[in-house]
């Protein structure tokens, strides 16, 4: 507290709550329209307080047939996929970060700065600057309609193996030399000392991943055409087209509020990690 | 770079580095060299043949009044979004960074929509802007005021900016607390005894030194706002009405995909990827260093 100045104070806390709520105001008209049935969500102007069709709605979207014009696949089954998309990407770019940082941290090799260069020039090419190449790729490589290709073009990471190379460097060079007159070689190195001594950045990490996997967009509309590997991001854009001709907003909105609950939650539930992991990698 | 003790050469750290460089190499260095090798080639409308037509597609574009717009449409976009977002946490983190009691609350409640995914977002607004439900719409009729963006560019544009604005306010938010909050206390404490007011401490003294954090964040949110916008472009509004909203990377998907323009459209990829390694570099070499004063 620098100085005393209440009506200051006041202004503060009454600054932050309108933007605090400015800010939460389309996850609440989601969440309103998520409460209401299909008849009251035609009506303008759309109501601005909850209604009792909640669980109906929940019920409704997860185990009854949900969208009328658009019975693809259930709500269910996008989960799963978005879910093993998002956690094969996180864990993915985690596990092959880790182990080519190590190698070019831990060891004198041939061409090391070179790869640490190739894997640099990954920085630069974002999915959105190189997507019909890198589509012909995957198709020719048959992982169209695939887990593997969902996830397996996306997992190459510079800002991971550059965090993890960074951590490395902080970590002293006693520790080798002990684990060495131990007689330790590099893989028991590696997983009984480098391992541990990361654990809070992985998981950092892992946070940040996890929500860049559950939101890629354009990479599953793009290799997915088989309805059964649709994930529940993508399949918001086809209930908005299919609003058009059986506007059910609240079946739509409640699949809205799936599809953003499990990164929401892990940001919020995790927020000292979330905090960390964007402040490591700086994206 | 490297450790002072290290292990000796083997084919192990080949093994090491091998998932990440084939991956590199297969899904980045390939297809990227594809898309500068085909930038170079025109393919007749049946598909049948090839020519090489050296910069033809490039010197195209560039003459191209649809695309130049298109070029000056995504700058707008991206000032708009970057000072519409920025100023909003700027000022929501000097307020934060007063309050003593539920600062962290408020951070919890403003960080999430970082974790939203762009096409939700673009789905959530779109909603509240729908011409004959959106909340929005119904309250603008009181004014006199027609909204629909399905038949007004501008509008439209407007739309797309809040919606990419309000997505990207948690991040900035949080770097702007974070910087205000690393300032030394004693500062604030030597101003305030000087008899600065606030108002005047925030402009000439808390601004100035969060000016890196600035910088870092204009970068970034430039980058965002070129690359992270497909989606809420693609549900608000599908680059219309009339193009209107047809962004850089809106339309390198637009052309490539619906168009089947592959010339034009590896063209294009090859312009976003120098734009992108220019803003890697400028983020590396200023940003690292930061700003001096």
């Amino acid at each position: 507290m620098i100085e005393n100045r209440p009506y200051l104070a006041f202004m503060s806390h009454l600054v932050l709550i309108f933007g605090v709520a400015i800010v939460a105001l389309p996850i609440w008209i989601t969440f309103v329209a998520a409460t209401h049935d299909e008849i009251r969500m035609l009506r303008a102007p759309i109501p601005m307080l909850p209604g009792g069709y909640f669980w109906e709605n929940l019920k409704e979207t997860l185990f009854g047939s949900g969208l009328e014009s658009l019975q693809r696949v259930s709500v269910w089954r996008m989960l799963l996929n978005s879910l093993a998309m998002a956690m094969m990407i996180s864990i993915g770019k985690i596990a092959i970060s880790l182990i080519s940082a190590f190698a070019i941290v831990y060891f004198k090799f041939p061409f090391r700065m070179g790869f640490f260069w190739m894997i640099f020039v990954t920085l630069m090419l974002p999915v959105e600057v190189r997507i019909l190449p890198t589509f012909e790729v995957v198709a020719s490589l048959g992982m169209l309609n695939s887990y593997w290709g969902l996830s397996v073009p996306l997992i190459a990471s510079a800002t991971a193996t550059f965090m993890f190379r960074q951590v490395f460097l902080t970590i002293p060079d006693e520790m080798l030399e002990s684990a060495r007159i131990d007689g330790a070689g590099p893989l028991r190195f590696f997983w009984d000392i480098l391992i541990p001594l990361s654990r809070t950045n992985i998981a950092a990490l892992f946070v940040i991943l996890f929500i860049y996997g559950w939101n890629q967009y354009l990479w599953p509309l793009l290799i997915t055409t088989d309805d059964d590997m649709t994930t529940i991001v993508m399949s918001i854009k086809h209930m908005l087209e299919a609003a058009e001709v059986s506007p059910q907003w609240n079946i739509i909105m409640m699949t809205a509020l799936l599809a953003m609950m499990p990164p929401v939650l892990v940001v919020v539930a995790m927020q000292k990690l979330f905090v960390q992991g964007l402040t490591e990698t700086d994206k | 770079m490297l450790k002072r003790v290290h292990f000796p050469s083997s084919p192990l750290p080949y093994l090491l580095v091998a998932p990440q460089i084939l991956i590199t190499l297969v899904f980045f260095i390939w297809p990227a060299s594809r898309a500068m090798y085909q930038s170079f080639l025109v393919e007749d409308s049946f598909g049948q043949s090839t020519e090489f037509v050296w910069l033809e597609n490039f010197s195209y574009l560039l003459q191209n009044d649809l695309y130049l717009a298109t070029f000056g449409r995504t700058m707008l976009f991206s000032a708009a979004v970057a000072i519409l977002s920025m100023s909003f946490a700027v000022i929501l983190a000097g307020f934060a960074d007063r309050v003593i009691r539920g600062a962290t609350l408020y951070r919890t409640l403003l960080i999430w929509p970082y974790a939203v995914a762009p096409v939700l977002a673009g789905a959530l607004w779109v909603f509240m802007f729908n011409p004959t439900l959106g909340i929005f719409p119904y309250i603008l009729e009181f004014v006199d005021y027609d909204w629909n963006h399905y038949l007004n560019g501008n509008q439209a544009m407007l739309l797309v900016i809040l919606a990419a604005a309000w997505k990207q306010v948690a991040y900035n938010f949080l770097f702007y607390l974070a910087a205000m909050q690393s300032i030394p206390r004693s500062l604030i404490e030597a101003a305030a005894i000087d008899g600065a007011g606030p108002i005047y401490r925030f402009r000439t003294l808390i601004f100035p030194l969060i000016s890196p954090t600035t910088f870092f964040l204009l970068v970034i949110n430039a980058i965002y706002a070129f690359f992270d916008t497909f989606g809420i472009v693609h549900a608000i509004t599908q680059g219309g009405p009339a193009g209107s909203t047809t962004i850089l990377v809106y339309k390198v998907f637009n052309d490539g995909f619906i168009g089947l323009d592959l010339g034009s459209s590896a063209a294009q990829s090859v312009i976003l990827m120098f734009l992108v390694i220019v803003m890697t570099v400028i983020q590396f070499r200023y940003v690292e260093k930061r700003v001096e004063y």
